[in-house]
C-alpha cells in the first residue's frame, strides 16, 4: 500500500481508492483492461505463431482453431527454404546496420559541427535541413526515386544497390536536431578544456562529446534500425531485383505463391528480429520517443 | 566509462595565439581571416557528407517535384507543358473518388486513431499495477514489420475462414464482408492501421499526462468535480499543447496513407473504395510512368498539407494569447 501512497496524484483520489466501493471498482476495470488488452495486442501475436505450427489444411479451416492439432515445427524450416528466408534477412540486415552506419557518422559529424564549431551559413543549413520535415515524405518519393536511378553528376543508376537506403537515411533531419540539441546542452568548459589540452576537433567529438551523449546515440541507432526493418514502400521501389530485397518486400512479393501457413511462418520470422530489439532496448525506445519529442 | 582519455599532465601547448605578438594592426588581422577560415573549413568538413546527402537526396527532389509537375517526358524528351498535367489529374475520373476516399480514412482514422490512445492513456495512467506491461503491449504493434501486421489482418478480415467472423458469428452478431464491401473496405484498413500505430501516441499522451500536477486534482476534488468533469476541466486543458500537436501530426499523417490499403486491398479495393491520393500517385509514377501527373497530384496534396499546418499555426497563435 505504501507504494500507492507515493505514487504522484492522478484523475482518481487515493482517498477514493482506498474505500471498499473504489477498491472494487479498481480492480474490476483493472481486470477487464488486462483482459482485453491481452487479447488485442497478444492474440494476433498468439495466432501468427501458432499459425506457422498448423497444417495448411487447419490454417484455413473455419470456424479457426484454437491451438494446432498437431503442431509441425517443419513449416517453419519450409517458409525458411521456400521464400529464401536467409537472403532476405541477411540483405534487410546489410541494409539496417550500414544505414545506421551511415546515419551515425553523418548526423553526428553534422550535428557536432552545427551545434559546437558553427560555420558561417550553418544557421541556414540547419534551417533547409527542418524544412525537409514539412514536406510530406510520400509526395518526395517520386522525385526521390528518379533522382536515384539516375544520380544527377555522377549519373549512376543506384536502384539494386544498398547505397540506395543507405545515402537517403541519412538525409533524416530529425537525427540531426535531436544530435543537435543534446550536443548544445554539453557545456562549453568541457570542449574548452579538451582543446586546451591539445585535442584536435575529430578527438574532442570521439573521447568528450560522444562518450556523454550515449543515451542519445541510443535512441537514434535503434530508431535507425527499426525504420530500414519497417520500410515498405522504398525498397519496393529501389531494390526490385528479388535477390536484393528486404524481408517485407520479399514476403510480399511472394505471399501469393505458397501456402498460407508457410506464409504465416515466415511473417513470425520477419517480426522476430523487431520484437527482440523493443523487448531488450524497450527503455531506450520508451524514452527515445517521448524526449525526443513526436516523430508520430 | 572510457572517460576522456586527455589527461591535465598532457599540459596546455601554449597555441601560438595572437595575443601578446603585438605585431602590426594589418598583419594581425590577415592571421585573424586566416584562423577564421581555417576554423569554417574544417566546421564545414564536418558537415559536408550530410550536406551532400541532403543536396541529393532531399533537397533537389524538392526542387525537382515542383519542375516536374509542369513537365512532360516523352521518350527521353522533355518538354515544358504548363498547367496541362494538373488538367489531366482533375479530370481523371479517380481523382475526386480518391480524395473522398483519403479523407475519409483521415476522418475515422482521427475518431478511432485520435480518440482512442487518449483514452487508453487516461485509463492506464490511472492503475497501480503492471501499468509497464500494459504500455509494452499497446507498442507491440509499432515494432511489426508491415507486411507481418497487415498479412495478419488479412486473414483475420477473411470473410471464409477469418477470424473476427468466426468470432462475430459465435455470439450470433452479423458477419460483414469487410474488406470485401465498399461499405466496410475503408473502416477495415482504419482498424488494422489503429492497431499497428496506436502505440506511439498513447505512450506521448502517458507521458505528457504524467506531468499533470497532482494538485490540480486535489483542488478540482474540493470542489466536488465528477470523474468526467475533472477530465474535461484538468487533464484536457493540461495536455491540450500536445494534443493538438497530435492532432496535426494525425491529419498529415493520415492523408498520405499508403502502405496499409496498398497491402490489405491491392490498393484500389472493390470498385475503387479505398484507392487513396497517395495510391493514385504511386499509380500515375510507376503503372503508367506519367510523372508528371504524379507530380501535380503530389504538389496539390503538399499545398494542402501546408495549408492545414498554416491554419494550425495560426489557431493555436490566437489561442495563445
Amino acid at each position: 500500500m505504501a507504494a500507492i501512497e507515493a505514487r504522484p496524484r492522478t484523475l482518481i483520489s487515493p482517498a477514493q481508492l482506498g474505500r471498499r466501493r473504489g477498491k472494487v471498482t479498481y480492480w474490476i476495470v483493472f481486470g477487464l483492461t488486462m483482459t482485453v488488452f491481452t487479447l488485442v495486442f497478444l492474440g494476433p501475436l498468439y495466432w501468427m505463431i501458432t499459425g506457422g505450427l498448423k497444417s495448411t489444411a487447419e490454417v484455413i479451416q473455419s470456424p479457426p482453431t484454437p491451438y494446432p492439432k498437431d503442431p509441425s515445427p517443419e513449416t517453419y524450416g519450409d517458409a525458411w527454404d521456400r521464400l529464401n528466408l536467409a537472403k532476405l534477412l541477411g540483405n534487410t540486415l546489410y541494409y539496417a546496420f550500414g544505414a545506421l552506419a551511415f546515419q551515425l557518422v553523418l548526423c553526428v559529424a553534422a550535428a557536432y559541427s552545427l551545434s559546437k564549431l558553427r560555420p558561417v551559413l550553418g544557421n541556414v543549413i540547419l534551417g533547409m535541413m527542418l524544412a525537409t520535415l514539412m514536406i510530406p515524405a510520400t509526395v518526395l518519393i517520386v522525385p526521390q526515386y528518379l533522382t536515384v536511378i539516375d544520380v544527377p553528376l555522377f549519373e549512376r543508376n543506384l536502384a539494386n544497390s544498398p547505397w540506395a537506403i543507405w545515402l537517403p537515411s541519412v538525409t533524416n533531419a530529425f537525427n540531426i536536431f535531436l544530435l543537435k540539441r543534446f550536443f548544445d546542452s554539453i557545456p562549453q568548459e568541457l570542449l574548452d578544456a579538451a582543446s586546451m589540452d591539445g585535442a584536435s576537433r575529430i578527438r574532442t567529438l570521439w573521447s568528450v562529446i560522444l562518450p556523454i551523449s550515449r543515451p542519445i546515440l541510443g535512441v537514434v541507432s535503434i530508431f535507425a534500425i527499426v525504420n530500414v526493418w519497417k520500410d515498405f514502400l522504398w525498397p519496393l521501389l529501389t531494390l526490385p531485383d528479388p535477390d536484393k530485397q528486404t524481408l517485407n518486400v520479399g514476403i510480399y512479393s511472394l505471399s501469393t505463391g505458397v501456402s498460407e501457413n508457410v506464409l504465416i511462418a515466415a511473417m513470425t520470422i520477419a517480426s522476430i528480429p523487431t520484437l527482440l530489439i523493443f523487448l531488450i532496448f524497450q527503455r531506450n525506445i520508451m524514452s527515445g520517443l517521448t524526449a525526443g519529442g513526436l516523430k508520430g | 566509462m572510457s572517460a576522456p582519455a586527455l589527461t591535465r599532465s598532457e599540459a596546455p601547448k601554449g597555441r601560438p595565439s595572437g595575443k601578446h605578438a603585438a605585431g602590426p594592426p594589418a598583419g594581425r588581422r590577415r592571421e585573424d581571416i586566416a584562423r577564421s577560415i581555417r576554423r569554417n573549413l574544417s566546421a564545414h568538413g564536418f558537415l559536408i557528407g550530410a550536406v551532400l546527402c541532403f543536396g541529393f537526396f532531399s533537397w533537389y527532389p524538392m526542387v525537382r517535384e515542383f519542375l516536374l509537375a509542369f513537365q512532360k517526358n516523352k521518350n527521353g524528351v522533355t518538354t515544358w507543358v504548363g498547367w496541362r498535367n494538373f488538367e489531366q489529374v482533375i479530370n481523371d475520373p479517380a481523382f475526386w473518388q480518391a480524395w473522398r476516399n483519403t479523407l475519409l480514412f483521415t476522418a475515422l482514422a482521427l475518431v478511432l486513431g485520435f480518440a482512442l490512445p487518449f483514452l487508453v492513456a487516461v485509463l492506464l495512467n490511472e492503475f497501480r499495477h503492471a501499468q509497464g506491461y500494459l504500455r509494452l503491449l499497446v507498442y507491440l504493434p509499432v515494432m511489426l514489420p508491415p507486411v507481418a501486421s497487415v498479412l495478419l489482418f488479412k486473414y483475420f478480415y477473411d470473410p471464409g475462414h477469418g477470424l473476427f467472423n468466426a468470432i462475430l458469428g459465435s455470439v450470433g452478431l452479423p458477419e460483414p464482408e469487410w474488406l470485401q464491401s465498399t461499405d466496410t473496405a475503408m473502416l477495415s484498413v482504419v482498424i488494422a492501421a489503429t492497431w499497428m500505430n496506436m502505440g506511439s501516441a498513447t505512450l506521448i499522451y502517458l507521458a505528457s499526462l504524467q506531468g499533470i500536477p497532482g494538485e490540480l486534482y486535489e483542488a478540482a476534488d474540493l470542489d466536488g468535480a465528477g470523474l468526467w468533469r475533472k477530465i474535461w476541466h484538468v487533464t484536457i486543458p493540461q495536455t491540450r499543447l500536445i494534443l493538438s500537436l497530435m492532432f496535426l501530426m494525425q491529419i498529415i499523417a493520415t492523408m498520405q496513407v499508403f502502405v496499409e490499403p496498398f497491402l490489405l486491398t491491392g490498393g484500389a479495393g472493390p470498385e475503387g473504395s479505398t484507392t487513396t491520393v497517395v495510391y493514385l500517385i504511386y499509380q500515375y509514377a510507376f503503372n503508367f510512368n506519367n510523372y508528371g501527373a504524379a507530380a501535380a497530384l503530389g504538389l496539390m496534396l503538399l499545398l494542402l498539407l501546408a495549408g492545414v499546418s498554416g491554419a494550425y499555426a495560426r489557431l493555436n497563435r490566437s489561442s495563445g494569447e
